[in-house]
């Protein structure tokens, strides 16, 4: 059985303007051991799959499809069952650790909250293992840092703080939205490598929600790409960046600048994300694509299976890209 | 931001550099320390406490003692207050109605204090329908004047004990309270550290007392300040139109309302007590601004 199996899942929200279908029809598992990558740009619906995931999307939010978790459908549970879930068998990890952390209390009584909400421990006992918690994360003379207050930590170690929180009943499923993308490059680094180190220790599953692909490259086994609420294509890292069956990931890949190639041009995808409130019929990439034939406007082309095993992709054309040097085909038209 | 206290350089000595917990009430008390008229208000507000609470277990007369040998009599070492028409003694009857008054304007501002952030920080932190209901019954008290209503409803109990007023005064004094607060809990509750209180599983109650409410600290301390000192006026004002406080209890406002009459042939039996008004509310109103100048992050330069 997967650790996580979401099968179907669709969020939208009203909003006065209309109803926005933030994600459709999302399909994806994640086993014990494994990091999942979800890559996508602002908008494509990454953070709302996995707020989902955790049970923590606003009311007003209409949620279908399942959440299997350990073959526990989580969106059936009830709302004190669901909370037993988060932050014991699952943890999270946000994109700012400058204001994720309380300014009020200081580190240890933080640690320990995340600790004492689902153990009844003591409070002495508790604070105990939030040092063992910090020690977990590489931050330094813990013993003394349990005492010091967020703001006389770094945004890095702010981080670490906030990894260990999430880390703190060893769940076995860790979410983490744009872990990174709050710190400069240094101090990425360094949290990617904690993040590795205690997965590869604790062989716990990771979502890891990016835009940065090459954190996605660095760290996930798998990595789903995301465009406008869906999947387009779902597949081993190494499969995806050498070989995307979908225009999409290739257009991102070829945006990617790279070392060696100075003065070299870079793809541009041309045009701007559709809007999610009434969506058109057809791939919804199809407005933006060089290789949209007529089809492609009016059918939406399912996640299917491609020539490789356990790669797919929502492409009506994914034929036309094996092969190829995929980047190229932006090129192509920005040239003509 | 570079990360230094990150990295632990090779061969290093870990012992090499300290932690000084810096906690943020240390910070507040020291801006406070640096307003000075605050301090000297704080001052002045515990002394002043100080000989009214504990004053009368050492003072020679009572406030309710009456002698005949001793009417009107103007201020002199035996009586530092005066008498008035009835002998009581000026200085303990004081001593007695700065005490009640503290001691009412506390009882409100604990009360308003308590209900206001109570019902504020519901509205806020659940919004919709509740939030709605909630606020609009905050705006039905507040466009009731607080005097009228509470003289008419103090007036319909007769034999009232003294708290019927503060009770009375807490009970429809939050209006303001709740509104900050609400206007707090709104902003905050968006914060990050509140998703991830919730990312922890930890119950809604929790972090609204636990997790929200402390970063209110700033706030709620100012405005429970600045509701003493108004409490201390509104009872005054209230006793001196004859609707709040009764003999034989004494405050302040029924000092004043006694003494006025007498003003021109005994100003002592007016001018004591209402000085006392003036200098307690004061000092509750300076103790208020330096506090919130202590709280108020953006305030870093030096005071005169």
């Amino acid at each position: 059985m997967s650790l996580l199996e979401v099968k179907d899942l669709s969020v939208s929200f009203p909003t006065e303007d209309g109803v926005v279908q933030a994600v459709r029809h999302v399909s994806f598992t994640v086993e014990r051991g494994e990091v999942v990558g979800i890559v996508g740009e602002s908008g494509s619906g990454k953070s709302v799959t996995s707020m989902a995931v955790m049970g923590l999307l606003p009311r007003s939010a209409s949620i279908t499809g399942t959440v299997l978790y350990d073959g526990v459908d989580l969106l059936t549970l009830d709302q004190k069952t669901r909370t037993s879930y988060r932050g014991n068998r699952m943890g999270m990890i946000f994109q700012d650790p400058m204001t994720s952390l309380n300014p009020v209390y200081d580190i240890g009584w933080q640690l320990s909250e995340a600790v004492r909400t689902h153990n009844n421990i003591s409070k002495k006992a508790a604070k105990a293992q939030a040092v063992e918690l910090l020690k977990l994360v590489g931050i330094p003379q813990a013993s003394k840092r349990v005492d010091a207050y967020p703001h006389e930590f770094s945004g890095g170690m702010r981080q670490r703080v906030m990894i260990a929180m999430a880390m703190a009943n060893s769940p076995d499923l860790l979410i983490a939205d744009e872990p990174t993308t709050a710190l400069d490059v240094t101090v990425q680094a360094q949290i990617l490598e904690t993040l590795e180190r205690i997965q590869a220790e604790s062989g716990i599953g990771i979502i890891l929600i990016t835009h940065d692909l090459g954190v996605v490259a660095g760290m996930a086994d798998r990595m789903l790409v995301m465009y406008a609420g869906s999947v387009v294509e779902d597949g081993a890292v190494d499969e995806i960046f050498y070989e995307p069956r979908m225009p999409y990931t290739a257009g991102l890949l070829g945006a990617i600048p790279r070392v060696g190639e100075a003065g070299a041009k870079l793809n541009q995808i041309k045009g701007t994300t559709p809007s999610l409130i009434n969506l058109k019929p057809g791939c919804k990439f199809s407005s933006r694509c060089p290789l949209v034939i007529d089809v492609c406007r009016n059918v939406e082309p399912p996640l299917a299976a491609t020539d490789q095993p356990a790669h797919l992709a929502a492409c009506h054309r994914w034929k036309d890209l094996v092969g190829v040097d995929a980047s190229a085909i932006f090129l192509q038209e920005t040239a003509g | 931001m570079p990360d230094k206290e990150d990295i632990v350089e090779p061969g290093h000595d870990d012992r090499e550099f300290t932690v000084a917990a810096r906690a943020q009430w240390k910070t507040i008390v020291r801006r406070f320390l640096r307003h000075r008229l605050a301090v000297i208000s704080l001052t002045l507000l515990v002394l002043i406490s100080l000989w009214a609470f504990f004053g009368p277990l050492f003072w020679k007369y009572d406030f309710a003692a009456l002698n005949t040998a001793q009417k009107s009599l103007s201020p002199s070492r035996q009586h530092p207050f005066g008498t008035d028409d009835l002998g009581k003694d000026g200085f303990a009857r004081i001593m007695r109605g700065t005490q009640r008054s503290l001691e009412i304007a506390l009882m409100v501002s604990i009360i308003a204090t308590t209900l206001g952030v109570t019902i504020g920080a519901i509205a806020g932190f659940y919004r919709g329908w509740l939030d709605a209901l909630l606020m609009r019954f905050t705006d039905l008290i507040l466009v009731i004047p607080l005097l009228v209503l509470v003289a008419v409803l103090s007036a319909g109990v007769p034999k009232a004990p003294w708290y019927t007023i503060p009770v009375l005064l807490g009970l429809f004094g939050w209006p303001l309270m709740a509104r900050i607060a609400r206007g707090e809990f709104l902003s905050l509750r968006e914060k990050e550290f509140v998703e991830a209180a919730r990312a922890l599983g930890v119950s809604n109650r929790r972090i609204i007392f636990k997790h929200i409410l402390p970063n209110l600290a700033g706030p709620i301390i100012v405005n429970a300040t600045l509701t003493v000192s108004g409490a201390i006026l509104i009872e005054t004002a209230l006793t001196f139109l004859g609707l709040g406080i009764r003999e034989p209890e004494v405050s302040l406002g029924l000092l004043i309302d006694k003494g006025l009459p007498a003003y021109s042939t005994r100003p002592w039996l007016f001018w004591f007590p209402s000085l006392a008004v003036v200098i307690v509310s004061l000092c509750v109103n300076f103790i208020g601004d330096g506090l919130r100048d202590a709280f108020d992050p953006k305030q870093n330069r030096v005071r005169a």
